[in-house]
C-alpha cells in the first residue's frame, strides 16, 4: 500500500508547493517532475497489485485491485504527458499577456489539487470519501475553468460549479440511501466501506438500492456528461485553458464513470434484475445519439471536441450497461483509447488555436502549411478518434458494435448511425482546418507534440496488437465486474 | 398513523421535519434577498437542532460535533458572507418581481408529493417517521432545485445550492444518525470551499455584467445568433 499513499501524499504536497513557488521561471518543469514521480508510483502500485492481487490497506480506507489501479496508471499517465504540453503551452499564455504570475500559481496549484482530488475518488475504499473527493474535483476545475477571467469563462464557470454541485448533490442523496441500506446489516462506521458492502450485497435491501441508484446514475452522471445533464460541459471545455480540457476529458470523465461503475456492481449484487444496467444503456445511447449531431453545428474548435467526448463517454456507459463480459472488456479499452487520443487531440487543438488567436472553426485554415505537426497530428487524432482502422478507437468500438448484436441485436443500427453522424460531423469541420491556404501573417507556436505522439503511438498499437499484460489486466478488471472472462 | 403514540424523539424529529420544508417554502416565494437570507440561516438552525436532538436520544457524541459544525457554517458564516455581500453591492433594497410565484408554489407542492412517490417503495422495510423525514429532506432538494430555476439573482441560486445541501443533511441525520464522521468531515469541507469561492465569484460576476442576474449571462449557447 505504500506507493498508493505516496501517491496521495505527492499532489498533495504540490498543491501547497505550487501555491508558494507556482511563478517561478521553470515551474512547468516542476510540474512534470511532479507528475513524473507519481507516474512512477502509480506503475510501481499496478506491479503491486499484479503480483498479489487486490490490495486493502490496514485500516481500511483504501482499496486498489485490479480496476481501479488501470485506471490509476491511465490516470497519471495522462496527466504526466499534459504537463509536458502545458509547460510551453502556460508560458506562452504568460508571454501574449493572458496571465499573471499569481493566476499561473493558481494554475500549477489547482492542477495538483485535481490529481489529488483524482487519485482520492480512485483509491478511496468509502463510497462517501469518494463523493467527497468528486466535489473537491469540481471545487478544483471551476478555479481553472475561470482562469482568464473573461465574461465567457466566467459565465462558463459559473454554470459548471452550479450544475455540477446541484448534480452531484443527487449523487449524495443516493449514497446516504446506500448507507442507509447498508446500517441494516452492519456497524454504522464501515457501512459504507466498498470492500464489507460488496461482499454483503447480497443482504442489501433492492428497493431502497434500485432508488438509491437512479440517483447516483443522475448525479454522476451530470459529470460524465450525460445527455440531457451535459450543458455545462461544452462551455467549461471551451473556455478553460486547454490542458485542463485534455485532462477534463482525459481523465474527470472517466472517474465519474468509474463511480457510477462501482455503484451498478453492488445493485447487480443486490438484486437480479438488470434495472441498472437498462437505466445506464438508455442514458448512453441517447448522450450517444444527440452528441452526434450537434457535431455538425459547432462553430468553436474546442465545442467540437468536447461534444466528442460525450458522444465517446455515452458509448461507454451504453457499454457497461449492457454489463456482459464481453462488454465490459470492450468499454475497459474504450476508455483508455477513448482517453489518450482525446487528450492528444486537446493538445494539437490547443496549439492551432495559438496559432491561428482565435478558437473559431472558420477562422482556422490551412494548419498544415503553417505549422505541419501540429497539422497532422489534429487530422490522424481526428482520425483516430472517429474510429478509423487501425487505431484501438476501431477495435474497441468494433468491440462494443459485436457485444451489442450479441445481446441486444436491435440496438445495432442505432449506433452504427451514431457512429456514421459523428464521423460526418468531425471531419466537415476538420478538413478545411487543416488543408487549405495558410492565411495571412500566422506563424508558428512553440509546441512540444512528443506527447501526441506518444499517445497516438499506444492509440494505434493497441489497434494493431493488444499486448499480453494488458489484455490479461483487462480481463481481471472484467472479471471484476461482471463476473466472468470475456472469451 | 397515530402521532400520539410515538416517542418524543420522533414526535419531534417529525415537527422539524416539516418546518425545514415550509421555510423551503418560504424561501420559494421570497423576493427580497436579505429575508431570504435570514430565512435559510433560520432552516440552518432548525437542522441543528434536530442533529442535537438526535445525538442527545441516541446517546451518539460524534452528532454534537456535526450540529457545532451547521452551527458555524450553515447558520453563522454563510449567511453573515452572504449579507456581506448584498451590502457591500447594494443589493438590499431589489425586490425580486417573481411574476409566476402561484405556478411556482404549486410546483413545489407537486414536488413534495413526487418526493413521497419516489421514496414510497422503501415504506415497508423501515418506520413511518424515516419514511416522512426522507421524503420531506428529498422535498427540500427538490425545492432547493426549484429556487434556483424560478430565481434570478446569483445569490438566490447560492442560497438554493446551500438549502440542497441543507436537506442532504437532514436526510443524513434522521435516516441513519449521521453518516460517518470522516465523510461528514469532508462534506463540511467542501461546503466551506464552495461558500467561499462563491463569494469570489459574485465579485467577478458584477464585475463582469454588472449585476449579479445570471439571466445577463447569455454568451455561451448551442443557438445560432
Amino acid at each position: 500500500m505504500i506507493p498508493a499513499y505516496l501517491l496521495l501524499l505527492l499532489p498533495l504536497l504540490g498543491i501547497f508547493y505550487f501555491a508558494l513557488f507556482g511563478h517561478q521561471e521553470d515551474v512547468g518543469r516542476q510540474n512534470i517532475r511532479f507528475n513524473a514521480v507519481t507516474l512512477f508510483l502509480s506503475l510501481w502500485l499496478a506491479v503491486n497489485v499484479f503480483n498479489s492481487g487486490t490490495l486493502l490497506s490496514a485500516e481500511e480506507y483504501f482499496i486498489v485491485d485490479s480496476f481501479n489501479v488501470y485506471l490509476i496508471v491511465l490516470t497519471a499517465f495522462v496527466g504526466f504527458t499534459t504537463s509536458i504540453f502545458s509547460a510551453p503551452y502556460m508560458a506562452h499564455e504568460k508571454d501574449i499577456g493572458k496571465l499573471t504570475d499569481k493566476r499561473l500559481r493558481l494554475y500549477y496549484s489547482m492542477y495538483q489539487g485535481f490529481m489529488f482530488a483524482m487519485y482520492l475518488v480512485l483509491t478511496t475504499n468509502n463510497m462517501g470519501v469518494m463523493w467527497v473527493a468528486m466535489e473537491a474535483a469540481t471545487l478544483a476545475t471551476v478555479l481553472l475553468v475561470s482562469l482568464y477571467r473573461t465574461p465567457e469563462s466566467i459565465e462558463a464557470a459559473w454554470k459548471y460549479f452550479i450544475l455540477c454541485g446541484v448534480g452531484i448533490a443527487q449523487a449524495l442523496f443516493g449514497t446516504i440511501l446506500l448507507y442507509y441500506a447498508a446500517t441494516q446489516f452492519s456497524d454504522a462506521e464501515n457501512a459504507l466501506m466498498w470492500s464489507v458492502l460488496y461482499e454483503n450485497a447480497k443482504l442489501l435491501n433492492p428497493e431502497i438500492l434500485e432508488i438509491a441508484f437512479v440517483f447516483m446514475l443522475i448525479g454522476y452522471g451530470t459529470k460524465i456528461g450525460l445527455v440531457p445533464l451535459h450543458n455545462w460541459l461544452p462551455d467549461a471545455h471551451s473556455e478553460g485553458p486547454t490542458p485542463m480540457s485534455a485532462v477534463l476529458s482525459g481523465l474527470l470523465l472517466n472517474d465519474a464513470l468509474y463511480a457510477v461503475v462501482r455503484n451498478k456492481m453492488l445493485i447487480d449484487g443486490a438484486t437480479d434484475s438488470h434495472i441498472a444496467g437498462y437505466l445506464m444503456m438508455g442514458f448512453g445511447l441517447l448522450s450517444f445519439l444527440v452528441a452526434a449531431f450537434f457535431l455538425h453545428r459547432q462553430k468553436d474548435i474546442k465545442r467540437l471536441f468536447s461534444y466528442s467526448s460525450i458522444e465517446h463517454m455515452g458509448l461507454m456507459t451504453f457499454a457497461f450497461g449492457i454489463g456482459t463480459p464481453f462488454a465490459t472488456f470492450a468499454a475497459l479499452l474504450h476508455m483508455t483509447v477513448h482517453s489518450l487520443t482525446k487528450s492528444a487531440i486537446f493538445v494539437t487543438v490547443g496549439h492551432a488555436a495559438q496559432i491561428s488567436g482565435t478558437q473559431s472553426i472558420e477562422k482556422i485554415r490551412g494548419l498544415i502549411k503553417t505549422q505541419p505537426k501540429v497539422g497532422w497530428g489534429l487530422l490522424i487524432g481526428t482520425l483516430a478518434i472517429a474510429g478509423f482502422p487501425p487505431f484501438g478507437v476501431f477495435t474497441s468500438e468494433f468491440l462494443v458494435l459485436l457485444a451489442t448484436m450479441q445481446s441486444f441485436p436491435w440496438l445495432t443500427p442505432f449506433l452504427l448511425l451514431g457512429i456514421g453522424i459523428a464521423c460526418a460531423g468531425l471531419f466537415r469541420n476538420v478538413q478545411p482546418m487543416v488543408y487549405g491556404e495558410r492565411p495571412e501573417g500566422k506563424q508558428a507556436v512553440q509546441a512540444n507534440l512528443w506527447p501526441v505522439m506518444i499517445h497516438l503511438v499506444i492509440v494505434l498499437w493497441l489497434g494493431l496488437a493488444i499486448p499480453n499484460f494488458l489484455a490479461d489486466w483487462f480481463t481481471q478488471a472484467t472479471i471484476l465486474i461482471s463476473g466472468s472472462a470475456p472469451l | 398513523m397515530d402521532i400520539e403514540n410515538l416517542d418524543h424523539y420522533s414526535q419531534l424529529i417529525l415537527s422539524l421535519a416539516a418546518l425545514v420544508t415550509l421555510t423551503s417554502f418560504i424561501m420559494l416565494a421570497q423576493g427580497r434577498l436579505l429575508r431570504l437570507v435570514f430565512v435559510f440561516a433560520l432552516q440552518g438552525f432548525m437542522l441543528v437542532l434536530a442533529t442535537t436532538i438526535a445525538a442527545y436520544s441516541f446517546d451518539n457524541p460524534h452528532l454534537y460535533i456535526s450540529a457545532a459544525i451547521t452551527m458555524a457554517l450553515k447558520v453563522l458564516f454563510i449567511p453573515w458572507m452572504l449579507r456581506r455581500h448584498i451590502l457591500k453591492l447594494d443589493m438590499h433594497r431589489d425586490v425580486e418581481a417573481l411574476s409566476n410565484k402561484t405556478s411556482v408554489m404549486l410546483g413545489g407542492a407537486s414536488l413534495v408529493v413526487f418526493s413521497y412517490y419516489v421514496l414510497h417503495p422503501i415504506m415497508q422495510n423501515s418506520s413511518m417517521i424515516l419514511l416522512n423525514a426522507l421524503s420531506l429532506s428529498l422535498a427540500v432538494i427538490l425545492l432547493g432545485m426549484l429556487l434556483m430555476i424560478s430565481h434570478h439573482q446569483a445569490i438566490a441560486h447560492v442560497v438554493g445550492f446551500m438549502s440542497i445541501e441543507n436537506g442532504l443533511f437532514f436526510a443524513a441525520t434522521v435516516s441513519t444518525n449521521g453518516m460517518p464522521m470522516v465523510v461528514e468531515l469532508g462534506v463540511a469541507f467542501d461546503v466551506l470551499v464552495a461558500a467561499v469561492l462563491f463569494g469570489i465569484f459574485f465579485l467577478h460576476i458584477s464585475s463582469s455584467i454588472d449585476s449579479l442576474d445570471v439571466d445577463k449571462m447569455n454568451r455561451l449557447n448551442e443557438v445560432d445568433q
